[in-house]
């Protein structure tokens, strides 16, 4: 069954209510987002497997906190879309403002268009492929995941980075401290190639370079030169 | 967090609804600052020898006929005075400087909010939606308008220091971020002689892009030496009478979201701002890059 939420008349708050109260008592398996009009919080904290179609531009934090949820909006989103999504799926047709994917701890962020800065600041183990390219400082202490970037990256890629890899297909105009590049092994070329496939992107896995931690930022140096 | 609100008509037949389309996006983003607004609004320039000043008065109720009254018995001129409450646009031939010294000699009490050929200026306190109500924002026609809502991070909540702020002559400036070295710059430009009004940070870019336009840097260098000059968080929207300058700093952490068609270019710190405007869903929609110049012509 499907249920239609208007935005041009009803609230954000009703609609989340429903979501978060009223859906897994209810037959509903796909709801309906009209006239988001740019307003913040749709669908956020989400826990339940149903499909949600936003038809417009979201605001800010569009499926946060999702858990379950199959989320897709027709346009462009605000800042924090799917910011500490915990699992499901949040694809965003057009771009997403800056911090997409924000402290993730699964599930998978798809951005069709471009994802401003910060894509993947301290993720922390959410899957991001972005069709397009990425501003500066994207994946800024990403702790785990995935950060795949068909396009090109900003600067300082990557910045203080834990445990997350990045796959980047086009330009890096600048990676951050303890970022660096890395050889491409047979895992990489396959989970690229399984993230692309989840995305539906069509490149090849061989065009993408790995981008990982040095690991020399994980320990205080005493010894290093203390000049900043 | 403040909004910034900025539209600027491309097709002449609908300079006559720049306010009706303008002030639900002031409405919308008034959820990112409750608690002043002001808007610059630029139309028709007058003839090259005449000038108009924004004023404004500590009460709503102020006794402008003694003003203009006084200011003809000064200058033996005819002048032209609009009274909006506490805001009035006095029309006249005489240039900033003596205007500007006498009204601060005679008539302490009031504010001079701007000075040109294009531009009026309305600020307050209050609501957003309640100051566009007071001042009859939804009726202005004009080429291009730059608005703000404020919420006040670093000075106090008083009209002096709504947005936007002015300098020189049909230049102005609204400001969404905090600028964090604004007494450097502000003890070097008083060393040039120029004078500031408040303790707002926002008054030193605004003053700081304006002298560096005196001293012959296009709009554009100008803003470019402002990236070098101003340290801070900042995203910066500046009308000048014929331009609309969008910026943001190289952290870009204060947002701005711009929708250009055929008939206006029109930006919001937020698109919710935008979402009501006519043809948005088919316009070029982007967010400026950090250290990007955005300039726009009328």
């Amino acid at each position: 069954m499907e249920k239609t939420f208007d935005l041009a008349g009803g609230s954000v708050r009703d609609l989340n209510q429903f979501l978060h109260t009223g859906l897994a008592q209810s037959s509903v398996s796909r709801v309906e987002v009209a006239n988001p009009n740019g307003a913040h919080s749709i669908a956020v904290g989400v826990d339940h497997p149903v499909d949600i179609q936003v038809r417009g531009h979201g605001g800010y934090y569009v499926g946060g906190m999702n858990k379950q949820a199959t989320i897709t909006v027709h346009g462009n989103v605000g800042w924090g879309v799917a910011e500490n999504m915990m699992s499901g799926l949040v694809r965003v047709k057009g771009f997403a403002s800056e911090s997409a994917g924000a402290s993730g701890h699964g599930g998978t962020l798809v951005v069709e268009g471009d994802a401003s800065l910060r894509c993947g600041i301290s993720m922390k183990g959410i899957d991001i492929v972005v069709g397009g390219s990425v501003g500066n400082y994207s994946a800024f202490m990403a702790q785990a995941g995935h950060l795949v970037i068909c396009g090109d990256a900003g600067e300082g890629l990557g910045d203080s980075l834990y445990e997350a890899v990045i796959y980047v297909r086009g330009r890096i105009r600048s990676l951050g401290a303890d970022a660096q590049e890395e050889p491409m092994t047979d895992a990489d070329y396959l989970k690229v190639d399984e993230l692309l496939k989840r995305a539906g992107f069509s490149h090849n896995p061989t065009e993408f370079k790995r981008v990982a931690s040095a690991r020399q930022l994980y320990h205080w140096n005493a010894d290093a030169d203390q000049e900043y | 967090m403040c909004g910034i609100v900025g539209l600027l008509i491309k097709n002449p037949a609908l300079r006559g609804e720049l306010g009706a389309l303008m002030t639900p996006i002031l409405g919308e983003m008034a959820a990112r600052g409750p608690e002043s607004a002001g808007l610059a609004v630029f139309s028709e320039p007058l003839a090259a020898g005449n000038r108009k000043y924004s004023l404004h008065a500590p009460e709503w109720d102020y006794a402008w006929a003694g003003f203009e009254a006084e200011f003809i018995r000064r200058f033996g001129t005819e002048a032209q005075l609009a009274v909006k409450g506490n805001h009035a646009v006095l029309v006249c031939d005489e240039m900033p400087e003596a205007v500007r010294a006498w009204v601060r000699e005679r008539f302490p009490e009031l504010h001079v909010l701007s000075a040109g050929r294009v531009i009026d200026i309305y600020k307050d306190v209050g609501h957003p939606s309640d100051v566009a109500a007071r001042y009859g924002f939804p009726k202005l026609a004009g080429t291009h308008v730059v608005g703000h809502t404020r919420m006040a991070t670093e000075s106090a909540v008083t009209p002096d220091r709504a947005h936007p702020f002015t300098a020189g002559e049909d230049f102005c400036l609204v400001h969404n971020g905090t600028i964090s070295n604004p007494f450097m710059v502000r003890r070097k430009l008083e060393h040039q002689g120029i004078r500031f009004e408040t303790d707002n940070d926002t008054e030193a870019a605004c003053r700081f892009l304006e002298y560096r336009m005196r001293e012959g840097d296009t709009l554009e260098q100008a803003l470019v030496k402002g990236f070098q000059t101003l340290d801070g968080f900042y995203t910066l929207l500046i009308g000048t009478g014929d331009k609309l300058a969008l910026v943001r700093d190289a952290f870009a952490c204060k947002p701005a979201v711009v929708a250009e068609t055929d008939d206006y270019v029109a930006i919001a710190s937020e698109f919710r701002g935008l979402a009501h405007l006519p043809g948005v869903n088919n316009a070029k929609l982007f967010e400026p890059m950090p250290e990007q110049l955005y300039v726009w012509t009328v």
